[in-house]
């Protein structure tokens, strides 16, 4: 009997199992949401402390990425991410895994083009797309303006 | 010599020994359920080494050692030494076999190259160009993460179908004259075998078909029936790869579940070790042939056996550019050298 | 004591996009990453994402989105002033300091730590 590319298709998909979502979802959304809020006190603090909200911002983010490279370098990210998936991933703590991770490990091939080139393999990707999304944005505010006047 | 059977399937008339084999394996293999049966585990996952490059090299180097010291023979007593593995250019045999001074064929054939390599020295001892040979495979982990999936400290999660690459090795000497030993008796060289599956992460899926077909092939050119086995064992198709081997076999009218393994789904235990899928990788099937099935065969329990490794020929660029997953599949008869 | 439990579930629930994602299609971390900013660019200049903030906090600003959200704002404030020139120099403006810190962290851990085996 000849078994067919569509045939395979089916006979593969029914053999997958599936990913346990029901265990997933609701554990991206605890570690995810833990995440947040460590970052909605982080602002709150930086704001009592008299920081004006903007900077409260940038420095939760630094606090936040320093935790992560520091809990990457320890080998420890992955082991909480390995259970939360998204909710380690989307936050900017998974950005900063993004770095640190290949960082690490391209060490041995020389801080240029191992370390250097490789840091980027993952938030490359990120930073270029949203910095070429907000370009498009301001295209179009700037043509906006034009007519607006 | 050698008896063409069909294409690509032929017998030993005057079979070929396996003198002797050695299997290394790192500490996540070493914990799993068939820790025991290694001829070292190594804790160290960089194996004492710099780099986890120069680790994959230095295990599969220890495990060639293990194997010709189980020989009683030197390396200088090799003729050939055939030895492959997943990275790049199959620098992990290179650099593991620099210092050997043997002559040496390097081989790719992903996750097959055990059973690539037992097939290649057979034929050059059976036409007598070579009275020793040497057919050894390495994988590590981190070398095989680093080249197809993500940096070990990025915190991705696996999805169920993934198979974990095993930090393994095997060897074996194969020679002409040791008895009570071992014996090759037969081999199918795979085809390349693709049925359209693009997902790297379900390699098991992408290489049942190419299974399949060289298992079907080997019934056919030789007449023999998963009856005459008393094991048929592949590589690393881990637990989903192998369920649809089964099924695949089965609609060429072979029924070979009673017999069957998948050195994948042996080597660890997915509840505990969070494995998913299974184990993968050459030193997959090469570990478990030398330190699991081998001594079983020698010792007469398994009196007639078939080792098929299966490799996913795969490039991650290739994938990238959408490219589905070859396959290749390669059977050796292996038969208990006991009368 | 309201805005942590809406910066948590607000937070959670973005994540939770995204574990969605990971289940039940095919696209890899790396595209999802992408994704979000891109959204985030995208739900900000809709004006949609300034209400999520007001409302959630740091549920709003610790995701990608609203990394992503901050570019946008950026540009925004940089194309006020500056016109053209603003559109090249606002993003990566307001968003240097999380950039600056990965990449330095990142370094600095490089130095420091070894590689490790799972």
């Amino acid at each position: 009997m000849e078994i067919t590319p569509e045939l395979y298709k089916d006979m593969t998909d029914g053999s997958a199992p599936k990913s346990k979502s029901y265990i997933n979802i609701p554990l991206a959304f605890l570690i995810g949401g833990g995440i947040c809020l460590i970052g909605e006190i982080l602002l709150n603090l930086f704001e009592y402390f008299g920081l004006e909200q903007e900077e409260a911002g940038s420095w939760t983010s630094v606090i936040l990425v320093f935790t992560s490279a520091l809990l990457t370098g320890l080998g420890w990210y992955e082991k909480i991410a390995r259970h939360a998936g998204a909710g380690t991933l989307v936050p900017i703590t998974g950005f900063a895994n993004g770095v640190t991770a290949p960082a690490i490990e391209a060490r041995t091939e020389g801080w240029i083009l191992g370390v250097g080139a490789k840091i980027f393999t993952i938030a490359g990707p990120v930073i270029l797309y949203g910095t070429a999304a907000s370009v498009v944005y301001g295209i179009f505010l700037q043509i906006f303006k034009f007519f607006m006047k | 010599m050698v008896k063409a059977l069909g294409r690509g399937v032929f017998q030993m008339e005057h079979s070929v020994s396996i003198a002797s084999y050695a299997a290394v394996a790192g500490k996540k293999e070493g914990d799993g359920p068939m820790g025991k049966c290694f001829d070292r585990v190594e804790e160290d996952s960089h194996f004492g080494q710099k780099t986890w490059e120069q680790a994959e090299s230095r295990m599969q180097q220890e495990t060639i050692y293990h194997a010709l010291e189980k020989a009683s023979v030197k390396p200088d007593d090799i003729d050939v030494i055939l030895a492959g593995d997943l990275i790049n250019q199959c620098t992990s045999s290179t650099y593991s076999l620099r210092p050997f001074g043997v002559p040496f064929l390097g081989l790719f054939g992903a996750c097959s190259t055990m059973a690539e390599g037992i097939i290649t020295g057979s034929l050059i001892l059976s036409s007598g160009a070579g009275k020793r040979c040497v057919a050894a495979t390495s994988s590590h982990f981190s070398t095989a993460e680093r080249q197809f999936r993500f940096p070990l400290s990025y915190g991705g999660q696996r999805p169920p179908t993934a198979q974990w690459t095993c930090t393994a090795s095997g060897a074996v000497v194969l020679d002409t004259e040791t008895k009570n030993a071992p014996k090759i008796t037969g081999a199918c060289i795979g085809k390349i075998t693709d049925l359209g599956v693009t997902d790297a992460n379900n390699m098991g899926a992408a290489m049942a078909p190419a299974a399949a077909d060289t298992l079907t092939r080997w019934f056919k050119a030789t007449g023999t029936s998963p009856e005459n086995y008393d094991a048929i064992v592949t590589g690393d198709l881990g637990k989903i790869g192998g369920k649809l081997l089964l099924e695949l076999i089965m609609k060429q009218g072979y029924e070979i579940n009673p017999c069957y393994h998948d050195c994948g789904a042996m080597m660890f235990d997915a509840d505990t070790q969070d494995t998913h899928a299974g184990g993968s990788g050459c030193g997959c099937g090469g570990s478990l042939l030398c330190g699991h099935f081998l001594p079983l065969v020698k010792s007469g329990k398994i009196k007639r056996m078939l080792f098929m490794a299966t490799g996913a020929l795969m490039s991650p660029m290739l994938v990238q550019q959408g490219e589905s997953i070859p396959s290749i599949a390669h059977i050796v008869e292996i038969v208990s050298g006991k009368e | 004591m309201l805005e942590y439990l809406w910066a948590f579930i607000i937070g959670g629930a973005i994540c939770a996009v995204g574990q969605i994602l990971i289940d039940f299609t095919k696209l890899t971390p790396a595209r999802i990453l992408t994704g979000f900013v891109v959204a985030g660019v995208l739900l900000s200049a809709l004006g949609l994402y300034k209400p999520l903030i007001e409302f959630a906090g740091g549920g709003a600003t610790v995701p990608l989105t609203g990394f992503g959200h901050l570019l946008a704002e950026g540009i925004r404030k940089a194309v006020d002033e500056k016109g053209w020139l603003g559109i090249l120099s606002g993003g990566l403006t307001a968003s240097s300091a999380g950039i600056t810190a990965a990449m330095l962290f990142g370094l600095a851990a490089a130095a420091i730590f070894k590689p490790k085996d799972k």
